[in-house]
C-alpha cells in the first residue's frame, strides 16, 4: 500500500486534491471536514494521510508516507542534506512562494544584496550589535548568505508575523516566504535583489527510504510522470 | 580507533606542550553564546551546537579553545604566558543538498597551545614546536602572512572608505576580488530616489544619509591605477617554498614599499625558525593561505597537512590574533600580542601516532 501524504487543510489541500483530479485520481476527505482520514479513486493500493504541510518533509524523510506533497521551501529548509532523502517526481505549478530578503522601503540607498552587506557592517560599527534578520528559515537564509559572502548579521527567529518585526525594532531586516508582496508593502517593506534566495512551489516527492518500488512506479504511470 | 589512544596521543602532545613551558588549562566546555556569535558572526550557528539555559541564556558548546583561553588570560594572566589544553571540541556539519557518504566527527579532540608574548620570537617558538612534535608525520608545513597583505591593501591610493572596505573583505574573496574591480573602473555616480515609504525600523535616517554621503564623495574617486591591481595580485598569488616566496616578496616590495616592514619580519621569522634546525625550503608559503582560515587570524598562519589526503582538514592549524586579542581584552582594558595552534589527536592517531 503506498501511503500519500498531502497537506491537511487550506488551499493548498484544495489544489492537491485538483492537481490529481486532473490526472485521473479523484482524492477526498472521508466524512466531516475535521476528520483527517481520506479516500483515494481511481488508483488502487493508495492510502491517503493528511497532515500539517510542515511535517511531510519529516515523514517523507522517516519513509512513513512513499509520497508527499509540500513546498520546496520547507523541504530545504527542514531536510539537511535533502537530496539524500528524497525525489522531486513533479512541481505542481500551483503554491508559488518566494524565500526573499526584505529591508525597510525608507532605505533609499539600499537596492542590491552588495549594498546590503555594507549596510550591515556600517550598522554593526554604529549599534555594536549585529544587524538582525528576522526569519523562521534559518538554514536557507545562513547558507545563501554565506554563499554571497554576507558576514555583519545575525538572525532572530520569527515564526510569525515576520513583517512586523521591523517596526517593532526587533529586527532591521526580515526574510520570508511571499507571494504577492503585499503584507510586505503594507508593512513599508521592500525586497532587495534581482534573484530571490529561493523559488519555491508545492511539489510531489518521493521518500527514498520507503521502499515498494515497483508499485511506485506503476502509480507514477497512472499520474502520467 | 578507540578514544583511549586517541586521549593518549592528546597527553603525548600535551606532554611536550607543558615541556615548552606551558601551564595546562581546563576551559569549561558550555561557553556564552552571545561572545562567540558576536565575534564569528551568525556562520557560526552553523558550526556549533547551541542550547538554551533557562538563566544564563542561550550557551554553545565548546567550537574552538581559542577564545576561553584569551578570556581566561585576560582575567588573570601574568605575561608572558603560555597555556596548553586538551579536550573535545563540538562541531556540527550543516550539510547542503546532499548527505556525505563519511560525515566528519562532530566531537573530536583538539591539543593546544597558546603563547601571549610581546617577544618577536613568539611566531618562530609556537611554529618551530609545531614542527619538532608533528616531524615525525612527515607533514607538509604550509604558511602565510596576513599582515603582509594588509599592509599591501593599506598603501593602495585609495580613500580610507575604499580601503576600508577591502580590508573589511580579506577573508571573503569574492567580495574582495568584486570591490577591487568596482574601484579599479571609473565610479559611477547613483541617484537615490527619496521613497515615499515613512521611516521604520531601528537604522536613522542620519545613518543612511552618511552613508549617501560617502557614496557620493566616492563617485569622486580616479579609478585605481591597474598597475596596482596587478601587484597586488601578484602579492596574493605568491606560492613557493618559503626562501623563493621571500625573494619574490622582495622584489614585489620594491613596487609596494609598505610591506617591507612585513617582508623584514619574515625573513627574520625564517631566519629564527632555520636557527632552531627546521630546513625552511620544506615549508609551502602562500601569500593566500590565511585567508582560508578562521577570520581572527591577521599575522602569520600556518597548518600542518597530510600529503594524499585532500579531504582531511589540517592536522593542525594555527598563527597570530593580536586583534582578537584586544577584543577579548577591552573589559579589562588589557591588550596582548598573541600566537597558538592545535593539533587533532585522532588525526595524528589515523597517521599511525608519534611513535
Amino acid at each position: 500500500m503506498i501511503r500519500l501524504g498531502i497537506p491537511s487543510k487550506g488551499r493548498l489541500m484544495e489544489q492537491t486534491f485538483d492537481w490529481f483530479a486532473a490526472r485521473g485520481v479523484t482524492l477526498s476527505r472521508a466524512g466531516s471536514d475535521r476528520e483527517y482520514a481520506g479516500r483515494v479513486e481511481g488508483a488502487d493500493n493508495v492510502a491517503l494521510v493528511l497532515l500539517s504541510a510542515g511535517e511531510i518533509p519529516r515523514e517523507l524523510m522517516a519513509g512513513r508516507i512513499h509520497l508527499g506533497v509540500t513546498g520546496t521551501d520547507l523541504i530545504r529548509e527542514k531536510l539537511a542534506g535533502w537530496r539524500s532523502h528524497v525525489e522531486e517526481l513533479a512541481p505542481m505549478g500551483f503554491g508559488h512562494a518566494d524565500l526573499i530578503l526584505a529591508v525597510p522601503a525608507c532605505w533609499s540607498d539600499c537596492e542590491t544584496l552588495d549594498d546590503f552587506a555594507t549596510i550591515a557592517r556600517d550598522f554593526r560599527a554604529q549599534h555594536g550589535f549585529r544587524l538582525r534578520i528576522a526569519t523562521k528559515y534559518h538554514r536557507l537564509v545562513r547558507a545563501w548568505l554565506s554563499d554571497h559572502e554576507v558576514a555583519d548579521y545575525q538572525l532572530v527567529d520569527s515564526q510569525g508575523a515576520t513583517e512586523g518585526t521591523v517596526a517593532n525594532l526587533t529586527a532591521e531586516a526580515i526574510a520570508d516566504i511571499t507571494s504577492s508582496g503585499e503584507t510586505l508593502r503594507a508593512n513599508h517593506l521592500k525586497i532587495i535583489g534581482e534573484e530571490p534566495i529561493l523559488r519555491s512551489q508545492a511539489t510531489l516527492l518521493r521518500s527514498l527510504a520507503a521502499g515498494d518500488e515497483a508499485e511506485l512506479r506503476d502509480f507514477a504511470a497512472r499520474l502520467g510522470l | 580507533m578507540s578514544k583511549r589512544e586517541r586521549q593518549a596521543i592528546g597527553q603525548q602532545i600535551l606532554a611536550a606542550f607543558r615541556a615548552a613551558g606551558a601551564r595546562e588549562v581546563a576551559p569549561d566546555i558550555l561557553l556564552e553564546a552571545e561572545t562567540l556569535l558576536d565575534l564569528y558572526g551568525e556562520d557560526i550557528r552553523a558550526r556549533a551546537y547551541v542550547t538554551q539555559d533557562p538563566i544564563r541564556g542561550e550557551m554553545m558548546l565548546r567550537p574552538d579553545f581559542t577564545v576561553p583561553v584569551v578570556q581566561m588570560h585576560m582575567e588573570n594572566g601574568a605575561e608572558p604566558a603560555r597555556y596548553c589544553y586538551l579536550g573535545e571540541v563540538f562541531r556540527k556539519q550543516d550539510h547542503g543538498e546532499t548527505r556525505p557518504q563519511h560525515p566528519r566527527d562532530n566531537e573530536y579532540l583538539q591539543a593546544g597551545f597558546e603563547l601571549f608574548a610581546r617577544d618577536p620570537e613568539a611566531d618562530a617558538e609556537v611554529f618551530a614546536l609545531f614542527h619538532d612534535i608533528l616531524a615525525p608525520l612527515r607533514l607538509q608545513a604550509s604558511m602565510g602572512d596576513m599582515d603582509l597583505l594588509m599592509d599591501a591593501v593599506r598603501a593602495l591610493p585609495l580613500s580610507g572608505a575604499r580601503r576600508a572596505a577591502l580590508l573589511h573583505h580579506i577573508w571573503r574573496p569574492r567580495r574582495f576580488a568584486k570591490a577591487l574591480a568596482r574601484f579599479a573602473a571609473p565610479a559611477e555616480a547613483r541617484s537615490f530616489p527619496e521613497s515615499a515609504a515613512p521611516w521604520t525600523g531601528l537604522r536613522s535616517p542620519a545613518e543612511m544619509q552618511a552613508r549617501i554621503d560617502r557614496l557620493r564623495a566616492d563617485a569622486a574617486e580616479p579609478p585605481l591605477p591597474p598597475q596596482w591591481v596587478e601587484r597586488l595580485e601578484r602579492l596574493f598569488a605568491i606560492q613557493a617554498p618559503a626562501p623563493q616566496a621571500l625573494r619574490q616578496l622582495r622584489d614585489l616590495a620594491a613596487q609596494i614599499p609598505d610591506i617591507a616592514e612585513a617582508v623584514d619580519r619574515l625573513e627574520r621569522n625564517l631566519a629564527a625558525l632555520s636557527a632552531r634546525g627546521i630546513d625552511v625550503g620544506a615549508i609551502h608559503f602562500d601569500a593566500s593561505h590565511g585567508r582560508h582560515t578562521m577570520e581572527y587570524y591577521d599575522g602569520m598562519t600556518f597548518s600542518f597537512a597530510a600529503a594524499g589526503r585532500a579531504d582531511w582538514p589540517p592536522v593542525a592549524s594555527g598563527g597570530r590574533y593580536d586583534a582578537l586579542a584586544a577584543v577579548l581584552g577591552q573589559a579589562q582594558g588589557r591588550s596582548i600580542p598573541a600566537v597558538g595552534g592545535i593539533i587533532r589527536p585522532g588525526l595524528v592517531h589515523e597517521l599511525g601516532g608519534l611513535a
